[in-house]
């Protein structure tokens, strides 16, 4: 019972935060909505038993990648009146997108009735038996039966990051850089010299 | 007795709110006077005294000061975004306490004894950003938006290599549970020996993700008054302030299970083992806390470009090489945990 309500406050929580998400004037009270959805999110993983998933969920996305979204949308001078004009004009091709969505869902959700073979793929959110957690189960199917995958997706990444550096940057002339390891090898003997000067002669 | 009076589920909840008030309301004494700590220890190191007016030897400060700041005014500054103005400091101080839920303090000891500790711990370090970018950007001050932004990109930056540094311990481990990390370092050796580049990396890393000098580039009072926390007064100042030092007391801990060996003894043998091990425990986090102290009274700040050069340029390196190095020694050498 108390499962069961905790599973309503959560997905409750998170179909709101992600209407607020759209419908927030203010867009880092957007992107706000947008962190608390997560942890509605990581919290229904938590009661799936996928602990690793619902941890690893808040340290990239709530931790890193939100983070990230308020640093820009913070620092962006964002018009939000211009913004609410196009409302009406993307309105069609966004719900286009939702309603695939759903039906993607529903589908997913009531598969073995349209498509008895289904069943016998279901995947289960935690490894049975309880022998192994499923940190283990999940490093195990990884780094051993999809390795190539799971590389794969790295090295797209790695492109991606390349990418973006490559897009953003300049080469400028004239810029003093610190040279580090220059500054920290200097002996007194390259700054200081010492010499003899004769009386009245200078150097 | 008692238990039988209350269905099964409300007596579950009463003793785990008491297991709660036990390790928060002696973490809020342990706040309180790592500040009186802080400046008597500050003190000594710059020859001075250090409080010592308010009762003996200055023992009642933190509560005058606590005190003070519970009667003072909170004040709005006008323009700003109340809700998240008010929510900012709530979630640091709040962040700072539920990530004790997963410390063990000795063999048992620990509220919640789950698979992924290590992660939750990492997971709640990694929001601690929210509270400094959130007040930052509520202020609506200038000084306080710079403060935060700094702080983010700093906080951001130093969790990577944290991040891999915690790496090294696990594969070590082979656990996520903190309570198998020093069961394992009972076993071998504390992590601090075969680790120790990697304690030194995270010792600083910690300074960098706590915001204390001498990388407190968020609050750095000589260009930017106080940073995020300029516009605050009263209360809510004081809860960025408990926050700030809870934080400080759990990285020690997170240090201390990590690499020092959480409540084991220094020797096992016979008048070392008498002491219980919440007390090593606690003696150990107190040593950690001083290098925090010492460090604030040594060093100088860093400037803000050389604090990005060491987190990305020396400590990512340094701790993804480290990361490989410690993979490869552990397959050579069989010592690979958790093979069955």
């Amino acid at each position: 019972m108390i499962a069961a309500l905790i599973f309503y406050m959560f997905a409750g929580l998170a179909v709101v935060s992600a209407g607020l998400v759209v419908t927030a004037r203010n867009p880092v009270h957007s992107v706000l909505f947008l962190i608390l959805c997560f942890f509605n999110a990581a919290g229904l993983f938590l009661l799936l038993g996928a602990e690793f998933l619902a941890m690893v969920l808040v340290v990239v996305y709530v931790g890193a990648v939100a983070v990230m979204f308020l640093f820009v949308v913070m620092m962006l001078d964002i018009n939000f009146l211009k913004l609410r004009e196009g409302v009406a004009q993307y309105l069609p091709i966004g719900a286009v997108i939702g309603i695939v969505l759903l039906i993607e869902l529903a589908m997913s959700y009531a598969g073995w009735t349209f498509a008895p073979d289904v069943e016998a793929m279901l995947a289960s959110p935690a490894p049975s038996g309880g022998e192994i957690t499923n940190t283990a189960a999940l490093g195990q199917l990884i780094y051993t039966k999809y390795v190539y995958l799971f590389q794969a997706s790295g090295v797209v990444l790695l492109i991606a990051m390349i990418g973006a550096i490559l897009l953003t940057h300049r080469s400028r002339s004239g810029v003093r850089k610190q040279k580090i390891y220059d500054q920290v090898g200097v002996t007194a003997k390259d700054r200081i010299e010492i010499r003899k000067v004769s009386t009245g002669g200078g150097i | 007795m008692l238990s039988g009076l209350l269905p099964p589920e409300l007596w579950r909840l009463i003793v785990i709110v008491l297991q709660i008030l036990v390790i928060v309301v002696p973490l809020l004494v342990a706040v309180a006077y790592l500040t009186y700590a802080e400046r008597k220890v500050i003190g000594a190191i710059q020859l001075r005294k250090g409080p010592n007016v308010v009762g003996p030897l200055g023992l009642l400060q933190p509560l005058a000061d606590g005190a003070k700041l519970f009667l003072k005014e909170t004040i709005f500054p006008s323009g700003s975004n109340k809700v998240v103005f008010v929510m900012a400091p709530m979630l640091t101080f709040t962040l700072a306490l539920i990530a004790w839920a997963v410390i063990p303090f000795d063999e048992g000891w620990v509220l919640a004894d789950i698979n992924v500790g290590m992660l939750y711990l990492f997971a709640i370090s990694s929001l601690g950003v929210y509270g400094i970018i959130m007040s930052g950007w509520a202020s609506n001050s200038k000084y306080a938006f710079l403060g935060g932004l700094r702080s983010a990109a700093q906080m951001v930056s130093y969790e990577v290599s944290m991040g891999l540094v915690i790496i090294s311990v696990l594969i070590t481990t082979g656990s996520l549970n903190l309570s198998d990390i020093v069961m394992k370092q009972k076993e071998t050796v504390w992590f601090v020996i075969p680790h120790l580049p990697m304690f030194v990396i995270f010792i600083v890393s910690i300074l960098a993700e706590t915001n204390r000098a001498p990388f407190d580039l968020a609050e750095s009072e000589s260009e930017l008054v106080a940073g995020y926390n300029v516009e605050y007064s009263a209360m809510t100042f004081a809860m960025f302030f408990l926050g700030e030092y809870a934080n400080m007391i759990l990285m020690s801990g997170m240090a201390v299970v990590l690499f020092l060996g959480g409540w084991l003894p220094i020797v096992d043998m016979a008048p070392f083992n008498w002491i219980p091990g919440v007390i090593w425990f606690a003696l150990k986090v107190c040593a950690v806390l001083f290098v925090f102290l010492w460090v604030r009274a040594t060093f100088p700040r860093y400037r803000y470009d050389q604090l990005m050069r060491l987190g990305w340029k020396i400590f990512l390196p340094f701790s993804l090489i480290w990361v490989v190095l410690t993979s490869g020694v552990l397959v050579a050498f069989g010592w690979l945990p958790g093979q069955g």
